[in-house]
């Protein structure tokens, strides 16, 4: 379930990124690309620096050293909410939702960037604000149709079934525009067969010209929808490639045979 | 330079009476993460303690004051058991609220009982002051001196080298964790808010006598409490300890040699510096932040 | 049915001094009405962006006695008595505007501060910020009079031609002045919070780390919920101070931002109707009490209360009712499809 990729243009670039804590050293020397139209997954045991290396790459941590490019933009130049405003937009792991609000409320929320309501026109309530709030009130629906869960829209976020909530998930992200989707773990807690349905909606995603990063451990996932795959382990990237070259990869088994293998 | 040197003094007794305080919170606000708006009532609660037990009964004046900490342990207890441990896994606001509740019924229940006038604690000390050189201390307040510094290096033995301060740091580090090891976190966290609360009826009990007892002397005294936390970092008790000192020291110093009326300021003062400056306190302590 | 009820709720509103004629009782209506309007604007801040803001009081004393002094003119030696500075007495409704004005500036310090500081700690930064306020409301006397109050503070009034002259010492005028600014208030903050700018505050409460990943600039919603809730506040204190017509440093009392943390959240913090709710609840419960017990008793009988309704409606008022009136009838609010309009059929990429 590869696609090729349209041009070679890189649209996001880590380059030489390392990062300490203190005297611990999460990250080193991390090196990779994701270029427009692909779907690049990073992968590793638990404790390999996976999170670290989302977190570097989604703008919410600096690195001690290196640099990350989105479009040619420097991240860390950026306040956090302003890496949405670059078309750079994450999902959580956990916390990943506003639970108190109805599903409908929380992709209206995601759908923030796309208003331009000023202080006076709300509270002068003018005829513009109305309309637009009419039209985002259409793109969220938008959004529900395309994800699924249009028949969940006033129930709570919080009462989702799991599966259900990372799919959430994944709309409010949609929500803001992104040219680039991080998701971080999205399948996790789900069953096989949610699992497929998600694969699917992965497809659905690229055919939108959206380009992703994974997180995953889920590797029947991974293996099925990435077009490349960067392998984490103590912090070092020991592979890179397509899904083949990794499987076959004996670096790549020893690091996972060391862990104990889960789907692959 | 003589007057300099008294207000060192000075500063000392008051500041060993204001560790205390603080350091009962640190362990409330710091390690327990609640906002305890009861903290000055138990201050209060001390003091009105020492002089029923002294005045009232007419007890022996060193008794009256173990019986004043240990009334104020107490007292703790019961609160936390009472109000606090149905709010443990709710949000900061509503916890912060119950507080509120109690400490508006606690003081005013102390003004049903005791009155709106201040009271004097009589004491057994003779009345001609300890003279050294240009300074003179009165020997109730070297008592309190030494009492208080006592009472904070009991406490610092107590969370530092006893199984029940290895408990309490351990649950507060790691719930599940720790109660999985066997620790009855219902006792621990009971046992903390009564230390801390014992802490401040210890100040209040201490100070009473120093100065008078009121009903709203609490008040102050919860707000200087507050700001010794944030000087020291929320959860040290070495920062409380010293933070008690900077604060009485920034009283005694800014009332004798710039106004007496912003005294009581001194303390949000400094608050309000700390935290536009070194938010996590100047002595901080490892993860132990709220928020 | 509900249009009915509200038109209904506005009329007796609007009619209130004709069937509430004992001076007493209207003044207990206006001073708590007052309150509420400073328990809503509190809500803002503390029930819908999450601040844990507790020296609300602050901006209400701060509107207070900029507009009274504004309306009485002041003459104070500056510099250690080099200088002087004069200021002339203008009119009451210039005071109001200013007082407002400087609450609102305060309220974006305050705003610009919690960014940095937050939490239990904001809290109490918070707190002493309004015990500092008060504090040099005390000893600045020569400007504020300091405990000897600020007194003879003007009645508002106006005098235009047309409609004449009229100054406000009765009480009726005062009450109308304030349903007018509690209107205005409610309908200001009801905009906000159903726009998307009060969705963004909510977001930042609720979790800011996914409102920033969305693009959300927290620091700059905080900022403005700050502002509007302290210039509500203030707004609220100079009318307070034009009716109650002095004013003394114990305004900046902490008990007062209290009540009001207890009107919200008993009430039911981050809903339009909680304030209104727990402010008649908090303001009648004195005036019930006060011939049955001493102000000690009436004051235990709150924090019993407060404590009570934290354990078994945690919410507060307004949501646990709501809720249950929603279970029993089948009528929450729900979102639904709009026919097509017109222009639409977008795609989210093209609805920028």
């Amino acid at each position: 379930m590869t696609q090729a990729t349209k041009t070679q243009k890189t649209i996001l670039s880590i380059d030489h990124v390392t990062v300490h804590f203190g005297g611990l050293v999460a990250i080193s020397d991390m090196t990779f690309d994701v270029k427009e139209g692909e779907l690049v997954s990073l992968i590793g045991p638990n404790g390999a620096g996976k999170t670290t290396a989302f977190n570097v790459v989604t703008g919410f941590l600096r690195p001690t050293q290196g640099e990350v490019h989105f479009r040619g933009v420097s991240l860390h130049k950026l306040k956090p909410h302003e890496v949405a405003g670059v078309g750079l937009v994450r999902t959580f792991q956990r916390t990943s939702l506003f639970t108190t609000n109805t599903v409908f409320e929380n992709v209206l929320t995601g759908l923030h960037r796309h208003g331009r309501a000023t202080a006076w026109s709300t509270l002068l309530s003018l005829p513009s604000m109305r309309r637009e709030e009419a039209k985002l009130s259409e793109a969220v629906w938008e959004i529900l149709d395309f994800i699924g869960i249009s028949h969940r829209a006033n129930e709570l976020g919080g009462s989702l079934p799991y599966g259900e909530q990372r799919l959430l998930g994944v709309a409010v992200a949609l929500a803001a525009n992104p040219t680039m989707l991080l998701l971080d773990e999205p399948a996790a807690g789900m069953n096989p067969s949610e699992t497929g349905d998600f694969m699917e909606l992965l497809a659905k995603i690229r055919r939108r010209n959206i380009s992703i990063l994974l997180v995953e451990h889920d590797m029947r996932l991974v293996m099925g929808v990435s077009d490349r795959i960067v392998v984490l382990n103590y912090g070092k990237i020991i592979a890179y490639g397509a899904p083949a070259e990794i499987q076959a990869n004996p670096e790549v088994i020893r690091a996972y045979l060391g862990h104990g293998v889960k789907h692959a | 330079m003589d007057q300099l040197l008294q207000h060192i003094a000075n500063a000392l007794i008051l500041g060993g009476t204001y560790a205390l305080l603080g350091i009962g919170l640190t362990l409330i606000l710091g390690i327990m993460k609640v906002v305890n708006f009861t903290h000055g009532e138990l201050y209060a609660f001390g003091g009105f303690m020492a002089y029923y037990f002294v005045s009232g009964l007419g007890w022996n004046f060193f008794l009256a004051m173990g019986m004043a900490i240990m009334l104020g342990i107490l007292l703790g207890a019961l609160i936390e058991r009472v109000l606090l441990r149905r709010m443990r896994s709710a949000d900061i606001d509503s916890t912060m609220v119950v507080m509120i509740g109690c400490w508006i019924a606690m003081q005013n229940i102390a003004l049903l009982v005791w009155g709106g006038i201040a009271k004097s604690v009589p004491t057994p000390f003779p009345t001609d002051p300890l003279v050294i050189g240009p300074i003179s201390i009165s020997w109730l307040r070297v008592f309190v001196l030494i009492a208080a510094l006592l009472l904070i290096l009991a406490t610092y033995l107590l969370i530092h080298k006893s199984p029940l301060g290895k408990a309490m740091r351990a649950t507060f580090q790691d719930r599940v964790t720790a109660s999985l090891m066997g620790i009855n976190i219902n006792v621990i966290y009971t046992a903390t808010f009564a230390l801390g609360s014992g802490l401040a009826a210890a100040a209040g009990a201490l100070l009473g006598p120093v100065f008078v007892v009121t009903t709203t002397m609490g008040n102050a005294a919860a707000l200087k409490a507050f700001a010794i936390v944030i000087m020291g970092g929320l959860g040290s008790i070495q920062g409380a300890a010293i933070g008690g000192f900077i604060l009485a020291f920034a009283e005694e110093l800014g009332s004798g040699y710039i106004s007496s009326g912003y005294r009581d300021a001194m303390g949000f003062i400094l608050i309000i510096l700390v935290l536009m400056f070194k938010p996590t306190g100047l002595f901080y302590a490892r993860g132990e932040r709220i928020g | 049915m509900k249009n009915l009820g509200t038109i209904f709720l506005l009329l007796a509103l609007l009619t209130l001094p004709l069937w509430v004629p004992d001076q007493y009782y209207l003044h207990i209506v206006i001073t708590t009405g007052i309150f509420i309007i400073g328990a809503m604007s509190l809500n803002l801040l503390l029930g819908y962006t999450g601040q844990l803001s507790l020296g609300h009081i602050a901006f209400f004393g701060i509107g207070a006695y900029t507009s009274a002094l504004t309306s009485l003119g002041f003459d104070i030696p500056v510099f250690w008595g080099d200088g002087r500075i004069i200021h002339e007495a203008w009119h009451p409704l210039i005071g109001i505007l200013l007082g407002t004005f400087v609450a609102g500036v305060c309220g974006y310090v305050v705003g610009k501060l919690s960014f940095k500081i937050r939490g239990a700690y904001f809290v109490i930064v918070t707190i002493s910020f309004a015990e500092v306020v008060r504090l040099v409301a005390l000893n600045w006397v020569d400007l504020t009079q300091g405990p000897m109050a600020l007194s003879n503070i003007p009645p508002i009034g106006y005098n235009l031609p047309g409609l004449g002259e009229m100054v406000f010492w009765a009480k009726a005028p005062n009450y109308y002045l304030v349903l007018a600014l509690a209107l205005i208030a409610y309908v200001l903050i009801r905009r906000i919070v159903r726009s998307r700018m009060g969705r963004a505050m909510i977001a930042l409460r609720e979790n800011e780390s996914l409102a920033t990943s969305v693009g959300i600039d927290v620091t700059r919603y905080l900022v403005f919920a700050a502002v509007v809730s302290a210039a509500l506040a203030g707004a609220a204190g100079s009318l307070y101070a034009h009716y109650i017509r002095i004013i003394d440093p114990d305004i900046f009392h902490f008990i007062y931002t209290v009540t009001m943390v207890i009107m919200v959240v008993t009430g039911g913090k981050g809903t339009l109707a909680g304030p209104i709710v727990g402010g008649v609840i908090f303001g009648a419960l004195p005036v019930g009490l006060r011939a049955v017990a001493a102000p000690e008793v009436q004051w235990i009988v709150y924090g019993i209360a407060i404590i009570l309704i934290v354990f078994f409606l945690p919410r507060g008022i307004v949501p646990t009712v709501s809720d249950y009136w929603h279970r029993k009838t089948g009528s929450a609010p729900r979102h639904t499809r709009a026919m097509p309009l017109a222009s639409s059929k977008q795609s989210p990429e093209q609805a920028t």
